[in-house]
C-alpha cells in the first residue's frame, strides 16, 4: 500500500482544480457530484501514468440496484498468482458519487486468488470502473454500468 | 469495541485457497450527509483493513467513505500454517481494533 | 370486495332497501381489499434482489448478526436493583426463548391490551430485574429483540386469536385498511391489492413481518416493526403514530396475525 500516492492532499488539489471559483467553497460544505475528470485524476494518482488495458478483470455488481446504500461488489482478476506472475493491487473508482476512490486493495502471491467482495455506496446511477496492477507494471481494467433508484418510500430520518 | 464477525475455515489442506469472510459494525460516517441542525455529520470512517497470517500481511484494503456502513469484506488466501490469522481495522482517527481467528492446516 | 346481494333476494319495503343500501355503502365504503389468499402469501424476501436474500442467508454476511451477538452480551449482563441478568432466570436462550417471538403480539393474562415483543421485554426488565425500561428502538432494546426473536428462527408465526385478542386484530386490520394522509393511501391498497407490482426500482412486498427487527439497508442499521410501521406512513405522507402507539402494536398485531404460519427468519435483511 502506498497510502502517499491516495492523499487527501492530492485528492482535494484534483478537486480544487476542477472546481474553479466558488465551487471550491460549495465543495467545502457540500461537495458537488465527482465528475468523470476526477475518477481520470485519482486512478492516475493510484496507478500512475502506466497505460491501462481492458481485460483480464471482471468488476460485478447489480445491473439495477435494489439500494444505493448497500450494493455487493465482486471484482476477480485473471492471474495465476505466483511470485512471477501476479496481481499486486485492485482498485476501485466511481464517477458520480462525491468522492472517486472506492476502495484500494493490496494483494500478493500468499492471496493464492485475485478476488475479493465488499458492499459499497452508489450515490447516483454511473459506471463503476475496477483497476489491476500486476506485478510485471501493466494495468487492467473493466468498468460496469450501474442503474440506482431512489427508494420508492422517502422517508423522513428517523 | 465495534463488533466483528469474521469466517475462517476451522481447517484447510496445505496449499489449499481458502475464503476468508469478515463483518465489522462501524457506522461509516461518510462526512457528506446533512443532519437534522442543517450542517454535514463529521466524517467518521475505517480507512485500513489489513489480515496478517504466517509472518505476512496477506490482505490489506484501503477503504474510502463509499465502503457501505458495516464493512463487509471477503478475499482468498492460501492455507500455508497452522496458526493465528490477525485481522485490523483502523479507522481515520488512528484507532485499531484487532481481532483474531486460528486455523489448522494439515 | 363485499358480496352483492343476489336480485331475487332484494327487500322489497322500501325501507328496508334504504336501509339495506346504507349498510351495503357503509360495508363498501370500509371495503376490505380481499385478503390474500393463505397459499399466496410470501414472506418479503421474495421481493428482494438475489444479493439481498444471499447477504440475509449468511450468517457471516448479515449485518443484523453484530446485533445479535450484542444482544446475547445483554443477555448475560446483570441489570437493576435485582442484580440478575435475563441468563440468571431464563438460562439458556437458546431454549427458554425459542417459540416465544412467533407469540407476540399478545394480551398477557391480567392486562386489557396486547404488547409486542420489546414492550414485553421491558415488562420483564422493569419487574423482575428492577432495571429501568430500556428506550424504545434504542440499541440495546434493538440488540435484545433481535436475539430474542433470532431465537424462533425457522419457526411459523403463531399469534393468539382468540376472544381476548379478536378485539385489536379487527383495530389493526381498520387501521390496515384506512385511507391516511395526503396521498389518501391505505397500506392495502399496495400490499393487498398491488404486491408483487414494482414501485420505482423495488418490488411492492405483501408486508408480512416475518424478520422483525430488520436490518434495513435504508436505515444501514437495525430496526424494529414499529420504525418501518412510522416510516412508511411518512413516505405515505401521513402523521405517523408515535413509538408505543395502541395503534401501532393493534397493526403489529393484525399484521402478525395476517402472516400466521409464515416462517420467522429474523434478521432478516431488506432494502
Amino acid at each position: 500500500m502506498t497510502p502517499s500516492r491516495l492523499s487527501r492532499r492530492k485528492m482535494l488539489q484534483a478537486a480544487g482544480a476542477l472546481a474553479g471559483t466558488g465551487g471550491f467553497l460549495r465543495l467545502a460544505i457540500r461537495p458537488a457530484a465527482a465528475t468523470p475528470e476526477m475518477m481520470q485524476e485519482a486512478v492516475r494518482n493510484a496507478v500512475g501514468e502506466a497505460p491501462i488495458k481492458k481485460g483480464k478483470v471482471k468488476i460485478d455488481l447489480p445491473p439495477l440496484v435494489e439500494n444505493g446504500n448497500s450494493v455487493p461488489c465482486t471484482v476477480s482478476v485473471d492471474s495465476p498468482m505466483t511470485r512471477a506472475d501476479h496481481v499486486k493491487a485492485i482498485h476501485i473508482f466511481n464517477e458520480k458519487n462525491p468522492q472517486p476512490n472506492v476502495i484500494s486493495v493490496q494483494l500478493g502471491p500468499r492471496a493464492g486468488r485475485a478476488a475479493f467482495s465488499t458492499r459499497i455506496r452508489l450515490a447516483d446511477t454511473q459506471t463503476v470502473t475496477a483497476i489491476a496492477e500486476m506485478s510485471d507494471g501493466t494495468c487492467w481494467s473493466d468498468d460496469i454500468y450501474v442503474i440506482v433508484t431512489l427508494a420508492a418510500c422517502i422517508e423522513e430520518p428517523n | 469495541m465495534a463488533r466483528a464477525l469474521i469466517h475462517v475455515p476451522a481447517t484447510a489442506k496445505r496449499g489449499e485457497i481458502i475464503e476468508i469472510k469478515t463483518l465489522i459494525s462501524h457506522v461509516m460516517e461518510t462526512g457528506y450527509r446533512i443532519g437534522v441542525t442543517g450542517a454535514p455529520i463529521p466524517r467518521d470512517i475505517i480507512t485500513d483493513f489489513v489480515c496478517t497470517y504466517d509472518g505476512e500481511k496477506v490482505f490489506r484494503a484501503r477503504l474510502f467513505p463509499a465502503i457501505a456502513a458495516n464493512p463487509y469484506i471477503t478475499f482468498f488466501t492460501v492455507a500455508t500454517a497452522s496458526g493465528t490469522l490477525t485481522f485490523s481495522w483502523t479507522d481515520q482517527h488512528g484507532a485499531t481494533q484487532v481481532q483474531t481467528a486460528a486455523i489448522t492446516v494439515e | 370486495m363485499a358480496p352483492r346481494r343476489p336480485k331475487d333476494r332484494a327487500p322489497r319495503r322500501p325501507k328496508d332497501r334504504a336501509a339495506l343500501l346504507v349498510i351495503a355503502s357503509l360495508v363498501c365504503s370500509t371495503a376490505f381489499a380481499a385478503d390474500i389468499p393463505l397459499e399466496q402469501r410470501r414472506s418479503d424476501d421474495a421481493f428482494v434482489s438475489a444479493d439481498t436474500r444471499a447477504m440475509q442467508d449468511d450468517d457471516t454476511a448479515n449485518p443484523g448478526m453484530l446485533a445479535v451477538l450484542d444482544g446475547e452480551t445483554l443477555w448475560q449482563e446483570k441489570a437493576g436493583a435485582s442484580g440478575k441478568s435475563c441468563a440468571d432466570c431464563h438460562g439458556d436462550a437458546a431454549k427458554s426463548m425459542r417459540g416465544v417471538a412467533v407469540r407476540y403480539p399478545a394480551v398477557l393474562s391480567g392486562q386489557d391490551h396486547p404488547v409486542d415483543l420489546e414492550e414485553r421485554i421491558n415488562m420483564s426488565r422493569v419487574a423482575d430485574q428492577k432495571a429501568a425500561a430500556l428506550p424504545f428502538e434504542s440499541k440495546n432494546l434493538l440488540a435484545l429483540t433481535v436475539y430474542v426473536a433470532r431465537q424462533s428462527r425457522g419457526l411459523p408465526i403463531a399469534v393468539a386469536d382468540d376472544t381476548r385478542s379478536h378485539t385489536f386484530i379487527a383495530a389493526g386490520r381498520a387501521l390496515f385498511n384506512n385511507r391516511q394522509g395526503q396521498l389518501n393511501l391505505s397500506c392495502a391498497q399496495c400490499h393487498d391489492d398491488n404486491w408483487g407490482k414494482r414501485l420505482a426500482g423495488n418490488l411492492v412486498p405483501q408486508a408480512q413481518p416475518t424478520g422483525y427487527p430488520i436490518y434495513r439497508l435504508e436505515w444501514q442499521e437495525l430496526g424494529s416493526l414499529q420504525r418501518r410501521l412510522r416510516n412508511c406512513m411518512s413516505a405515505m405522507r401521513a402523521e405517523p403514530y408515535p413509538y408505543e402507539a395502541p395503534e401501532l402494536v393493534d397493526l403489529e398485531y393484525f399484521l402478525m396475525w395476517r402472516a400466521r404460519g409464515l416462517t420467522m427468519e429474523t434478521p432478516a435483511v431488506r432494502p
